[in-house]
C-alpha cells in the first residue's frame, strides 16, 4: 500500500530526514519509534503533504501512484489521514459544518452521493456511540476549548468517520493520561482491518501495550536504524534509544 | 503552533457575475452639474415645485462645502462635472410590467430578481431602480390593501407629497455631509415606504439598484416610515456592470420608527469592486441614518458589504425615545484593492436606550478594511446600555484591518461594552483542512462563513443563503 524509497527531507537549511525505506502493507500495523529530533513528526507530515518540508530525493508511493505529486486534500480523498499530534482549533467553525464538509468532499471524490444534514447526523451519532463521544461535541468550535484529551479523542472519531485506508497517527499518546490512552487505543484497534494499514508514530512503548503493532521500526537521526517485531519496542523501553545501533539520539537538538 | 502565512497567497479574484451591460436605449443627460442640470431632474420627474427649491437650496450648500478628507480610504479627485446625473431607459410612464422592456426584465432576472408577480411564492416584494429611474414595483397593489405604501420615490413625491414633505431631510438634513448634500440635489430615484400604524409588513421589502449606463451616478434616496405599532423588513441589493472607469454611487437612506414601531434594514452591497489590480469599481458613499422617535421604537441595521472599489458608510441609530433599541450587524469584505471605511453611529439620547454593535471585518488580498463606530450617551440617556463588539479576520499578509471606536458618555449611569478581536486564517488551519479533504478555498469559505455566523443570522433566511454564496465567490481564489 505505501512505499518510501530512498526519503530525504529539508526544512529550510535543515535536513531531517537522510533516506528513509518503508514498506507498509494493508492489514498491517507499523510503529515508528524515536528520540526527539529524529524526524518521526516530519515523515507524518510529509506522507499528509504539510508544504514546509521540501523532499529533495526519494519517493513515496502509496497504492502504487506518486503520493509526493498530490495535493493534500487529494492524498486525504484518496484514503490518507494523519491523526495530529497537535490538533488545530478553528474558532467559529462548529465541528458538525467541519466534519460534513469534510465527509463530503471524500464522499465526493470516491463518487458517493453527498449526505444531506440528516443522514450525516445519523452516521454521526452511530460512530459516536462505538467511541463513546459527547454529541454535545457536533455544537461546539473544531477544537477549540478541548481539553488534550478531548483533541486526540476527536482525531480518533473523525478518522472512523472518514475511513481512511492509511491512518497515520503522530503522537497520539503524547499528553494522554492512561485511561484516555486506553479509550484512544481501543478506537484505533476498533479500525484495524484487512484493507485498512496504520502507522503509529510514538516516542514511547506505551501506546503500543495497548495498539499491538506488527513491526516496528527505529527512526534515529533521520534513518531507519532498525526494524523488528513488537518485541523490539520492549527491548527499547528497557535500553533507551542512546544503546540502540547507530544512535546518539539522546543528544540530538530537540524537535516537537 | 505558529500561524504563518506562507501558503496564503495574495487573492485572485474570479470574475465578477454581474458584470454585464444591458444593451438599452437610454435617456442620459450631458455630463455636469449646475443648477439646470437639477431643475432638468426635477422635471423628468415631474416633481413639485417645494422638492425642487429643496434640491436647490442642497445644491447651493453643497457648492459652499469640502469633501471630507478624514476616513481612511484613499481614490483620485472625483470630477464632478464629468459625471452625468440622468439616465434613463427610454419610455415613458409605465403602467404595468408588460410595458417595461423586455431587455431590461431579462437583466433582471440575470441578477435573480424575481420581478414577476407569479413568483409569490418567494414572498418578496420588489423595487427595482435602474440607473436613475424605478422600473417597476411588485406587490403594491396587495400591499395597497393594508393601506402600506411601496413605491419608487419619484411616485411619492407626487402622490404621496404629504408624507414626503413632512420625513424628507428630518433624519438627514440637507446639510448633513458632503455627499449626502450631493444626493439631496441631484438624487433620481429610490424606494418610499410608509407603514400605517399597527400593521405588519406580511412580506419583505425589497429594492434591487442596478447602475447601468457609462459615466453616470446613481444617486437614490429611500424613505421609510414605520408608524406607531408597525413592523417591517427591508432588503436592498446592488450590482453594477464592470467598467474600468470609476463610477459614482451616493445615497440617503432615512428611517422613521415611532412608538413601538419596528424598522429592519438589510443590505447585500454588491457593487463592481474593480478588478484584481484595484481598476474600476464603484465609489460607494453613503448616509444611512434611523431616527427612533418613539418609546421602544427599535430599528436594526444588518449589511454585508462585498463589493465596491470604496465602501464609505455608517447606518447610524439616533435613539431619542425612551427604551428604544438600535443595532447594527456588518460584515465588510475587501479582497484585491478594495478598500472600506465602514461602521455606526449610536447616538442615546432618551432613557433606557440600548444599542448593540457587532462588526466583522475580513481582509484579503491588498484590501484594507476600517471600522469606525461612534457611541454617544448624552446627559439625559439615564441607564443607555452598549455593546460592541468589533472582530477582523486577515487573510494573507498584503491586507489590512484598522479600527476607530469613539466612545463618548455624558451620562454615569451608563453601562459600556466594548470587545474586539483580530486574527488570521493560518496555514495550519488550512492545512489541516486539506488534510480532511476539504480544499484550500473551502476551508476559507468555512471559516469565513464561521466568523460572520452571528451577522448572517440577523438577516432573513433566504438572504443569509445568498449572502453566504456571495462571500464564497468573493474570496474566490483567495489562496494560492
Amino acid at each position: 500500500m505505501l512505499e518510501i524509497k530512498n526519503l530525504y527531507v529539508k526544512a529550510g537549511n535543515h535536513e531531517i530526514l537522510k533516506g528513509v525505506h518503508l514498506k507498509v502493507n494493508a492489514g498491517e500495523v507499523h510503529s515508528i519509534m524515536g528520540p526527539n529530533g529524529s524526524g518521526k513528526s516530519t515523515l507524518a507530515q510529509v506522507l499528509a503533504g504539510r508544504e514546509t518540508y521540501e523532499v529533495t530525493r526519494g519517493e513515496v508511493l502509496y497504492e502504487g501512484k506518486n503520493l509526493l505529486e498530490m495535493a493534500p486534500e487529494e492524498r486525504a480523498c484518496e484514503g490518507v489521514f494523519m491523526a495530529f499530534q497537535y490538533p488545530v482549533e478553528i474558532p467559529g467553525v462548529s465541528s458538525a459544518q467541519f466534519l460534513k464538509a469534510a465527509l463530503n468532499a471524500i464522499r465526493r471524490a470516491r463518487g458517493l452521493e453527498e449526505l444531506d444534514a440528516m443522514e450525516f447526523l445519523a452516521l454521526v451519532k452511530q460512530k459516536f456511540k462505538v467511541l463513546g463521544v459527547d454529541e454535545k461535541l457536533l455544537h461546539r468550535s473544531v477544537n477549540e476549548g478541548f481539553s488534550g484529551g478531548e483533541k486526540k479523542r476527536n482525531e480518533i472519531f473523525q478518522m472512523a468517520l472518514l475511513e481512511p485506508r492509511l491512518c497515520i497517527l503522530d503522537e497520539t499518546d503524547s499528553g494522554l493520561d492512561i485511561d484516555a490512552l486506553k479509550i484512544v487505543a481501543s478506537g484505533v484497534n476498533g479500525l484495524r482491518s484487512p484493507g485498512r494499514a496504520i502507522l503509529v508514530i510514538t516516542h514511547y512503548q506505551r501506546l503500543l501495550n495497548y495498539i499491538i503493532p506488527d513491526y516496528v521500526h527505529v527512526l534515529v537521526e533521520g534513518r531507519i536504524v532498525r526494524s523488528g517485531g513488537k518485541e523490539l519496542a520492549l527491548e527499547l523501553e528497557e535500553k533507551g534509544y542512546a544503546l540502540i545501533e547507530g544512535g546518539a539520539g539522546a543528544a540530538a537538538p530537540g524537535r516537537r | 503552533m505558529s500561524t504563518s502565512t506562507n501558503a496564503i497567497e495574495a487573492l485572485v479574484n474570479r470574475e465578477y457575475k454581474w458584470g454585464f451591460v444591458t444593451e438599452i436605449e437610454q435617456d442620459v443627460a450631458p455630463p455636469g452639474l449646475n443648477e439646470d442640470t437639477i431643475r432638468l431632474i426635477s422635471s423628468k420627474k415631474n416633481e413639485p415645485e417645494w422638492l425642487l427649491e429643496w434640491r436647490l437650496k442642497a445644491y447651493r450648500h453643497w457648492l459652499t462645502i469640502k469633501e471630507p478628507t478624514w476616513h481612511n480610504v484613499h481614490y483620485p479627485p472625483i470630477d464632478y462635472q464629468g459625471i452625468s446625473y440622468y439616465a434613463a431607459p427610454k419610455k415613458k410612464e409605465l403602467q404595468s410590467l408588460d410595458e417595461v422592456d423586455p431587455e431590461l426584465l431579462r437583466t433582471y432576472e440575470k441578477l435573480g430578481i424575481p420581478l414577476e408577480e407569479q413568483k409569490m411564492l418567494t414572498g418578496v416584494a420588489v423595487d427595482a431602480v435602474f440607473d436613475s429611474v424605478s422600473v417597476a414595483t411588485t406587490f403594491k397593489e396587495k400591499l395597497a390593501e393594508l393601506g402600506i405604501i411601496f413605491c419608487s420615490f419619484s411616485e411619492a413625491a407626487q402622490e404621496h407629497q404629504e408624507l414626503v414633505r413632512k420625513y424628507l431631510g428630518s433624519v438627514v438634513p440637507y446639510t448633513d455631509n458632503f455627499f449626502a448634500t450631493l444626493n439631496s440635489a441631484v438624487f433620481t430615484d429610490g424606494s418610499f415606504c410608509y407603514i400605517p400604524k399597527g400593521v405588519r409588513c406580511p412580506m419583505e421589502l425589497s429594492t434591487y439598484f442596478r447602475i447601468n449606463a457609462a459615466s453616470t451616478g446613481q444617486f437614490e434616496r429611500t424613505l421609510i416610515v414605520a408608524e406607531p405599532g408597525s413592523h417591517v423588513s427591508y432588503l436592498e441589493g446592488c450590482t453594477a456592470p464592470m467598467r474600468d472607469e470609476n463610477q459614482l454611487h451616493a445615497a440617503v437612506v432615512e428611517l422613521i420608527a415611532h412608538d413601538d414601531a419596528r424598522i429592519k434594514y438589510s443590505t447585500i452591497q454588491n457593487w463592481y469592486p474593480g478588478d484584481k489590480d484595484g481598476k474600476g469599481g464603484i465609489y460607494n458613499f453613503v448616509t444611512k441614518r434611523g431616527k427612533c422617535l418613539g418609546r421602544n421604537s427599535h430599528i436594526s441595521w444588518t449589511q454585508v458589504e462585498t463589493g465596491s472599489a470604496i465602501t464609505w458608510k455608517y447606518p447610524s441609530c439616533m435613539l431619542i425615545g425612551d427604551n428604544s433599541v438600535g443595532e447594527f450587524y456588518s460584515v465588510a469584505l475587501t479582497n484585491n484593492y478594495q478598500q472600506a471605511d465602514t461602521g455606526t453611529k449610536m447616538i442615546h439620547v432618551g432613557k433606557n436606550t440600548r444599542s448593540t454593535i457587532v462588526s466583522k471585518g475580513i481582509s484579503a488580498g491588498h484590501g484594507q478594511n476600517t471600522y469606525r463606530g461612534g457611541v454617544k450617551i448624552l446627559k439625559n440617556a439615564t441607564g443607555a446600555r452598549n455593546y460592541t463588539q468589533c472582530d477582523s479576520l486577515l487573510i494573507g499578509d498584503k491586507c489590512g484591518a484598522h479600527t476607530f471606536p469613539y466612545i463618548e458618555v455624558k451620562n454615569s449611569t451608563a453601562r459600556m461594552e466594548h470587545e474586539a478581536s483580530t486574527s488570521k486564517i493560518g496555514d495550519d488551519q488550512i492545512f489541516y483542512c486539506n488534510q480532511r479533504g476539504i480544499t484550500k478555498e473551502d476551508a476559507v469559505n468555512l471559516i469565513v462563513n464561521g466568523f460572520c455566523k452571528e451577522v448572517f443570522r440577523e438577516l432573513p433566511m433566504e438572504f443569509a443563503v445568498e449572502a453566504q454564496k456571495l462571500l464564497s465567490v468573493s474570496l474566490e481564489g483567495s489562496v494560492g
